[in-house]
């Protein structure tokens, strides 16, 4: 007898170290070893622990407004003649995003682990803010590193952030963006490992985080595969998610990675075109290893990393989650990017068509769409994870589209 | 013996580490060797150096601003080795410029340069297989950090992979700020040389010849790197003379208690 090998499943990453084929691990200074040995331990413990599953999903239904709306858009979709495009409303969530299902699970792990103060790094400030927000909830200290130039483009995250009672401390080294942000939440960190959980935002990092932070998003996926079945009987033949470090497109994608006849889609920013600057590690990157994880990163012969550019401040990192390189160079994912310009236009098709201004990193994925819904049939089935609300980019969508505010 | 096992065979032993290609570093490393440290440490830049404080953050953008590269790296590694064939050179920084050709080329390129062993921040034991054999099939030593949190069930991990010497950290947090206290270093250099069959030396936040010639009264070894540094910075081409001048003074702090 024999019985199906586990590798016909896509399901089963990363392995006990941490590694999603040859990416993933543990790249940390010693000092933070032992402490990333015991969050691993204690996630196997939580994983385990219906009480732990319960609050977390109590915490997502009565908290966040959980299970988010799957939701057929038929303006869009008439206006792009192909197949149909549905969305994934996760920026109905409280705080306008994805990132809370991550820091809600993150938050009760640290609370589990004793841990009394928070700390976390943001881009576009929508982790920085949901980790803010849970922090308040919890009665928790918390400090957001961020980099220089996202505080001065993320105004009003900033002032979110303060409200919620969290510091936000402005990094200014390097080009002052969301890498620079994660450095020194790093720096933090190993200084502070006795009392110090870091939350961080995205499904990279060292092991255990990849796989912690996409079970946590993976609550998308879930939904969404249970409402699509519930509403047309079927699954969606496309999946499309925008991917920055990739946590909202690893949340949706990993509940399907084993339909086969459901493709998947991730769009990464290639900011002012793919031959100049741009933030697609995929396209323009090859494995390497930053932020205790390997994966593919923008890096020059010698190794050392280049500036990600967008125009999204969340997608604007070298990097990229080691699920999705391992995905990538299986073949299971197909990847793909959009300009700056491409992406203001899928915003602008979003507010016209439907009613729904996005955030500027799912509008990338709208521009994706936009290209792929007219080679598609008409009884073909598209979804889209709308991962966030545009409140935040309006004064950047404004400052390009040349008007004053 | 080694260059490394020689200069530790003499008795505690100045370490002193500063950033390559951040001012005039083949005069700098000659005022370290003139100035008496027994090893040296060159730093290798990178654009992410998550472990460092302000001091070497700042040294490595410098470098790199100054069009550092990794083949020049190894032109200084090697010239030093022409100028002094006794002293050990050691490299430190962070994975990704190591690997990133390979971890054989890197090795070879080791040989070639004359360099005794390599420091990699962000390779921990659990992912030694990324440098480690590599490094140690070529006869270059891979110089393992403990720290405050490696505990006595990770100690054994940490000695069993590293050769040359063990560099304890002697505080839990970056470069070049905090000190630890003189008991809980000797509490941890005793705990750690009761398991080491390598010499063991420690940094992280020694600055002044007091603090290194009290390290020196139980380790093997004392590592000052971001004093240093900082006078790169103030002096920049003018460097070498103050360098030597604190090298001295840290040099005959630590060799008084041999």
């Amino acid at each position: 007898m024999t019985t199906a090998p586990t590798q016909n499943s896509f399901r089963t990453q990363p392995d006990e170290r941490g590694h999603f084929g040859q990416f993933g691990g543990r790249y940390v200074a010693e000092t933070l070893m032992p402490l990333v040995l015991e969050l691993e331990a204690e996630y196997t413990r939580a994983k385990a622990d219906p009480a732990f599953q319960a609050e977390f999903a109590d915490l997502l239904e009565h908290y966040v407004g959980r299970p988010s709306p799957l939701y057929f858009a038929p303006r869009l979709t008439e206006e792009l003649k192909g197949a149909q495009v549905w969305f994934k409303r996760d920026e109905l969530n409280h705080t306008g995003a994805h990132k809370i299902n991550n820091c809600v699970g993150q938050i009760l792990l640290a609370i589990r682990m004793g841990k009394t103060r928070i700390i976390a790094e943001t881009g576009a400030g929508q982790h920085g803010v949901a980790t803010a927000t849970v922090c308040a909830r919890f009665g928790l200290p918390c400090v957001i590193f961020m980099g220089a130039t996202d505080v001065a483009r993320q105004a009003p995250n900033v002032f979110r952030m303060k409200l919620l009672g969290a510091e936000v401390r402005a990094v200014t080294a390097g080009a002052a963006t969301l890498k620079d942000a994660m450095n020194e939440a790093l720096r933090d960190w190993v200084a502070n490992v006795h009392d110090t959980f870091y939350i961080i935002g995205t499904a990279a990092g060292p092991h255990p985080y990849p796989e912690l932070v996409r079970d946590f998003q993976s609550v998308i996926g879930k939904e969404a595969r249970a409402q699509m079945l519930s509403r047309v009987g079927r699954l969606p033949d496309l999946l499309v998610a925008a991917i920055g470090g990739g946590s909202n497109a690893i949340g949706l994608f990993h509940p399907f990675l084993d339909d086969p006849e459901v493709k998947m889609l991730g769009v990464e920013a290639a900011g002012h075109g793919l031959d100049k600057e741009h933030a697609a590690s995929l396209a323009g990157g090859r494995p390497g290893v930053l932020h205790g994880n390997k994966t593919y990163l923008l890096q020059d012969a010698d190794g050392q990393i280049t500036e990600g550019h967008s125009i999204s401040a969340g997608l604007d990192y070298p990097g990229i989650g080691p699920e999705h390189a391992w995905l990538r160079d299986v073949g299971r994912v197909d990847y793909t990017s959009v300009t700056d310009v491409e992406a203001l236009d899928g915003f602008q098709l979003l507010c016209r068509t439907e009613g729904i201004i996005p955030a500027l990193e799912p509008a990338h994925a709208i521009a994706a769409v936009k290209k792929i819904a007219p080679t598609m049939d008409k009884d073909q089935i598209i979804l889209l994870n709308l991962c966030g609300r545009g409140d935040k980019d309006i004064f950047a969508v404004a400052e390009h589209l040349g008007v004053e505010l | 013996m080694t260059r490394l096992s020689t200069a530790f065979s003499r008795g505690p032993a100045l370490v002193t580490f500063i950033t390559g290609g951040d001012g005039p570093t083949a005069e700098i490393l000659d005022a370290l060797v003139a100035g008496g440290a027994d090893v040296i440490e060159l730093g290798m830049p990178f654009t992410d150096p998550m472990a460092d404080g302000p001091a070497i953050q700042q040294a490595n953008l410098r470098s790199l601003g100054a069009g550092t590269t990794t083949a020049g790296i190894f032109r200084i590694a090697a010239a030093f080795r022409a100028l002094h064939p006794q002293v050990p050179l050691v490299l430190m920084g962070y994975a990704n410029p190591m690997i990133t050709r390979g971890p054989d080329w890197f090795a070879a390129e080791c040989v070639k340069a004359g360099v005794d062993g390599v420091i990699c921040v962000d390779i921990p034991p659990e992912e030694d297989p990324e440098l480690g054999p590599a490094l140690r099939g070529a006869g270059v030593a891979l110089i393992r950090l403990a720290t405050p949190t490696t505990d006595a069930a990770r100690l054994p991990a940490v000695l069993d992979s590293s050769s040359g010497f063990l560099y304890y950290v002697s505080v839990a947090g970056i470069t070049g700020l905090q000190q630890a206290a003189q008991a809980s270093i000797e509490e941890a250099v005793a705990r750690i040389k009761a398991s080491a069959t390598i010499p063991v030396a420690v940094g992280f936040g020694v600055r002044t010849p007091e603090q290194a010639a009290a390290i020196a009264k139980v380790a093997d070894g004392v590592v000052v790197g971001s004093a240093l540094v900082e006078l790169v910075a103030q002096h920049g081409a003018n460097a070498a003379a103050p360098v030597q001048e604190l090298t001295r003074a840290l040099a005959d702090a630590v060799h008084a208690a041999r």
